[in-house]
């Protein structure tokens, strides 16, 4: 993993914090500068120790944490440079939005004129130039949002850390802000390390995400590759809406595979890690990628037989939801386009889908 | 809308004006929050309010000497205090006549009692007069002027019947006047000889040792009150216990072990000596003195500073101090900018209250104090039970009172009472 370019680095990195359990178990990572990643997982997969760490204020129980070339595991927080937003915000209740954003700048010996033009153009950045006066607790979520994002980046950091910061936002506020904080961090070249567990604004927001379970990265990879092609059935399953299928591996053969379902019927797909035949495995095939127009498969492909149990409308896509090779939740979109083909529940029909979207995973 | 067109005040369904409606609806819960209230309300009324409004009416009322000399009184007006001479005949002979009836009653004692705080020796005057003029008949035996003399010589003496005078009025600024070193006369007020002026200093005094006290309580609380909120679980559950213990031992106990500690064949001392940092003849003085009671109040006030604190730090989340050093605050500017601030509403609060609770302290003061160390409350239960002379007591009591309300007004002015929470 290691490489020169590289501007934070997790070498080999563990974490307990009673000496029995874990944390973090065996984390390598490395980032270039500039770059937006973000660390998508369940609680408790240990994304935010990993940021704390980072940060300075967890020290890693084994391994080095680089950045920019030095290791950091004993430099202190407030000599580490890194800005940081935190998911409550924590912007000092007892000062207004200006002292909070000057505040980075007095504890560095900052002269005062510099500093007012520094917290000046800080709020402009934000669109909040006209709040320096206030204190935190007569602005809104949203804005006290955009002030904490200021008071990071007013000292110029190089690398920003924000932890979950739009988990209080309401829905339409935080598609907002999503925006506005990728397009700060790409306009500023900050390298930006993100913690969520929403994997939507991951997949929007991201140059890279890494997928944590366990306290390890299940996947590191831009977010295309990560839906499209999940590498094992972790990812698969918390990343997007996804439709499971177990059985055991027939036959392998390069790139496809035979799969014999647990009610016997059999299907195609693509080896991920799956080594041979006679392992157990989980098909994982995305709901918009299934066919049940029978002109659109090959014609030596396999096809299942389903039925259909429910019809969900949705607006700009139908939701359907069928059974298949006894699962019951096995559920398909498609978009809601004129040639559209909407199925009631009871018919029987047949679905199929290219090998390609079809990926055997591990068990 | 049709409400926009209506006219008048806004109506209920049934046509009813909607604000007697609503009041309708909520005056049966109201009675019923004020009958939950009620036997509260009651006994803090009868046992708290009125107890305190009387005495404190005691520190102006003063009718005991028109009650018991009303005849007296009437002929005093027409006396000139100021001009040096005897009253005439018709006021020595109303005096007897009211003495007489005064006697009768046994109320004569009790006027010379009152009498006595303002001038020593009224009290045995009036007791021995009392049993001769007892013999004398009104109607028969005058003129009384030199025989009143006779029986007892001071009430030839023109500054007698000066106090009388100056003191016959029914409600009387006297006690206030002696509750700040002054007196009344018939000149109007002055200050008190020199050698009987002690009450002022005792304000004063009461005043500098609780704001010590307070200021000890700060210091001392303010570490251990960061540390119950910072500590894991286990520990601070621990380190809590240890700050509850002395409340569940008897405040008479914690001040005797004080004298046990402080006095000069203390443990204190002893150790001192023999370890030899001390000589045997040079005993530390630690109590019995203001230094004594300085520590013994602390001691035993310490809680009542802990507790507001540490309630206040526990509200204080982490990730301010996070959020600080990840700007580039090192530890102390952290704390002195970031916790500090957020921690002063609990300063506030425990300081307000360790401060009235020491102004008023009374029996720690009384067991370490000596008499260089007691505080003005001290001298309040002196006149409430040895001297007897309530009036003045409850004068110390009022102007206690108007000290410790004008402190927190100020309190208020300076820090603003919103600035303080006990959680």
């Amino acid at each position: 993993m290691s490489n020169d370019a590289a501007f934070v680095e997790f070498q080999h990195v563990q974490k307990s914090y009673d000496g029995e359990i874990l944390v973090v178990k065996d984390l390598n990572l490395s980032m270039p500068k500039g770059e937006f990643l973000t660390m998508l997982g369940p609680s408790g997969s240990g994304k935010t120790t990993c940021l704390m760490m980072l940060a300075g204020f967890e020290t890693a129980t084994h391994g080095e944490i680089m950045l920019d070339g030095r290791p950091i595991n004993n430099i202190p927080p407030h000599k580490r440079g890194i800005g940081m937003v935190f998911q409550n915000y924590a912007l000092f209740p007892h000062m207004t939005v200006a002292e909070n954003l000057s505040f980075p700048l007095e504890v560095r010996n900052i002269g005062k004129d510099t500093r007012e033009e520094k917290v000046r153009r800080a709020l402009d950045m934000v669109q909040m130039g006209a709040f320096g006066s206030r204190r935190p607790a007569q602005l809104s979520g949203g804005q006290q949002q955009r002030i904490a994002l200021a008071r990071a980046l007013v000292f110029e950091p190089e690398l920003v850390l924000m932890d979950e910061p739009l988990g209080a936002l309401d829905k339409q506020l935080r598609e907002h802000m999503q925006f506005e904080i990728t397009r700060l961090a790409h306009e500023l070249g900050i390298t930006t390390v993100y913690v969520t567990h929403d994997q939507t604004e991951a997949l929007t927001m991201s140059d890279r995400v890494a997928v944590f379970d366990d306290g390890r990265i299940q996947q590191l990879a831009p977010p295309d590759l990560l839906y499209e092609e999940p590498e094992n059935s972790f990812v698969a399953q918390f990343i997007g809406e996804n439709n499971t299928l177990e059985g055991v591996i027939k036959s392998i053969n390069g790139d496809e595979c035979v799969v014999a379902l647990d009610d016997g019927s059999e299907i195609d797909a693509k080896p991920v890690n799956v080594h041979a035949a006679g392992d157990r495995t989980k098909v994982s095939i995305r709901p918009e990628r299934v066919e049940f127009n029978k002109d659109r498969l090959h014609a030596d492909a396999h096809t299942l037989k389903a039925t259909v149990k429910e019809f969900i409308y949705m607006g700009d896509v139908f939701r359907f939801r069928l059974s298949v090779a006894g699962n019951d939740d096995f559920i398909i979109k498609t978009r809601n386009a004129p040639d559209a083909i909407k199925l009631s529940p009871g018919q029987e029909v047949e679905i199929g889908w290219l090998v390609r979207d079809c990926r055997a995973l591990d068990a | 809308m049709s409400d926009a067109t209506q006219s008048g005040p806004m109506l209920a369904a049934d046509g009813t004006p909607l604000k007697k409606s609503l009041a309708r609806s909520l005056r049966r819960r109201k009675l019923r929050a004020l009958a939950l209230v009620a036997p509260l309300l009651l006994f803090v009324l009868l046992s708290f309010v009125i107890p305190i409004i009387s005495m404190l009416f005691r520190s102006v009322e003063n009718g005991i000497v028109s009650e018991t000399l009303p005849l007296t009184v009437v002929e005093l007006q027409h006396w000139d205090a100021e001009s040096g001479e005897l009253p005439d005949e018709a006021l020595y002979e109303a005096f007897v006549r009211d003495m007489v009836v005064a006697v009768d009653a046994k109320q004569h004692t009790r006027l010379g009692t009152r009498l006595n705080y303002e001038q020593t020796g009224m009290s045995s005057m009036f007791r021995k007069s009392g049993r001769q003029i007892k013999r004398i008949d009104p109607e028969a035996d005058g003129p009384f002027k030199d025989k009143l003399i006779e029986i007892h010589e001071g009430w030839g003496d023109v500054d007698t019947w000066r106090v009388i005078k100056t003191h016959a009025v029914p409600i009387t600024n006297g006690y206030f006047l002696n509750a700040v070193d002054m007196q009344r006369t018939p000149e109007g007020a002055q200050a008190q000889p020199e050698d009987k002026r002690i009450l002022i200093k005792l304000f004063g005094r009461t005043l500098f040792m609780s704001l010590i006290i307070t200021g000890s309580c700060i210091l001392l609380a303010y570490p251990v009150s960061y540390l119950l909120a910072n500590l894991p679980m286990r520990a601070s559950n621990m380190l809590m216990i240890l700050v509850l213990l002395p409340f569940w031992t008897s405040l008479l106990v914690r001040t005797s072990a004080w004298k046990v500690m402080l006095q000069q064949q203390g443990v204190i001392n002893e150790t001192l000596v023999w370890l030899g940092f001390v000589a045997d003849d040079a005993r530390l003085v630690i109590i019995n003195n203001q230094f004594g009671t300085i520590i013994a109040m602390t001691h035993i006030l310490l809680p009542f500073m802990i507790l507001p604190m540490y309630s206040v730090m526990q509200t204080i989340p982490p990730y301010y101090t996070r959020a600080a050093k990840s700007m580039g605050a090192t530890n102390w500017t952290t704390f002195w900018r970031i916790y500090f601030p957020q921690s002063i509403p609990g300063i506030g609060a425990g300081s307000i209250l360790v401060f009235i609770l020491a102004i008023g302290y009374y029996i720690t003061p009384e067991i370490v104090g000596g008499t260089k160390g007691v505080f003005i409350s001290n001298r309040i239960a002196y006149h409430i039970s040895s001297s007897l002379n309530w009036g003045l007591a409850a004068a110390l009591g009022t102007i206690l009172l108007a000290v410790v309300l004008l402190l927190y007004w100020c309190y208020d002015k300076i820090v603003g009472i919103d600035n303080v929470k006990l959680g």
